[in-house]
């Protein structure tokens, strides 16, 4: 069972408050852009063992869309951050390299 | 013209530890805006008397209340009757501000579920943490009840109110009654 925390609301949500939605800071490209890139924009998903980002919608609540950075394996979770970001921000990636020393960033 | 009624026409059960019931008409108005605007925090408080809902929370004043939906949405309590006023006022007062004012009234189902076992019956639908530590008066509180969104709030005597949507009414006291059949478990 995954419990992440709303952002907006404070709430440390249980999963099934919320509604998944699939990978974060997925970038779509703007007109005039390739077909490789929309391709890319709709089909190409990472599939890792280990740092994650993911977009969760508080569903069952203020009804925000958030994101959140964690661990497939393990489950756990280094935190959660407003949506209107292109990256995650540099205390979430700070928590990660904390705890994952090992880990390259985001590729 | 026809006569309001709720959803179940004020059904109720009770259980060993604790009674539901739904409750009479309850005018309820959505506002939505920016909560930062200081013009629309002074028109809820002269319309309403209460002071802007922080996060998560629910402010009384007498027969209004104002709560903290989300980051750009509250929802006002208000008389049945009054509802359509209310709208009509709020729309007045904030015209040229960014808001959205809707009577949600007959939209919704409101229920209480009183007794000494309130907070277990809420306990076994929804994902929430219902100790009294965690939960208590002037906070509102928005979840799943069993498989449909919910919002409660629990008074100082104990007795829990809980808004959901009209269409899942039946489900919802369907829900609330099974679970306040069985006896007290004492875990919160
Ligand atoms: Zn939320």
């Amino acid at each position: 069972m995954l419990i992440l925390q709303c952002p907006y609301c404070g709430i440390q949500c249980d999963e099934t408050e919320l509604a998944p939605g699939g990978q974060a800071h997925l970038k779509r490209h703007g007109p005039g852009s390739s077909d490789e890139d929309f391709e890319a924009y709709l089909f190409d998903r990472d599939n890792p063992m280990g740092v994650h980002f993911e977009r969760w919608r508080h569903a069952n609540g203020c009804g925000k869309w958030f994101l959140a950075a964690r661990c497939t394996t393990t489950l756990e979770v280094f935190g959660t951050y407003s949506a209107q970001t292109t990256e995650p921000p540099a205390e979430i990636a700070d928590r990660i390299r904390a705890r994952r020393p090992n880990w390259e960033g985001r590729t | 013209m026809s006569d309001a009624m709720t959803a179940l026409n004020g059904a109720s059960m009770q259980g060993p530890v604790a009674a539901v019931r739904e409750a009479a008409l309850q005018g309820m108005v959505l506002l939505r805006g920016d909560l930062a605007d200081e013009t629309l925090a002074a028109v809820v408080k002269d319309l309403t008397g209460c002071d802007l809902p922080g996060q998560r929370e629910m402010v009384q004043a007498g027969n209004t209340a104002v709560a903290w939906m989300s980051p750009d949405e509250l929802l006002l309590l208000v008389p049945y009757e009054e509802a359509g006023t209310t709208v009509a006022s709020l729309s007045q007062a904030l015209e040229g501000v960014y808001h959205l004012a809707v009577d949600v009234s007959d939209a919704r189902a409101l229920f209480r579920i009183s007794g000494e076992g309130a907070r277990e019956v809420l306990a076994r639908l929804c994902p929430v943490d219902l100790s009294p530590a965690a939960f208590g008066p002037g906070e509102m509180r928005r979840s799943r009840l069993a498989q449909v969104p919910a919002a409660f709030w629990i008074d100082e005597t104990g007795t829990i109110s809980l808004v959901c949507f009209r269409s899942v009414a039946g489900y919802a006291f369907g829900a609330l009654s099974a679970a306040a059949e069985s006896g007290p478990v004492n875990f919160l």
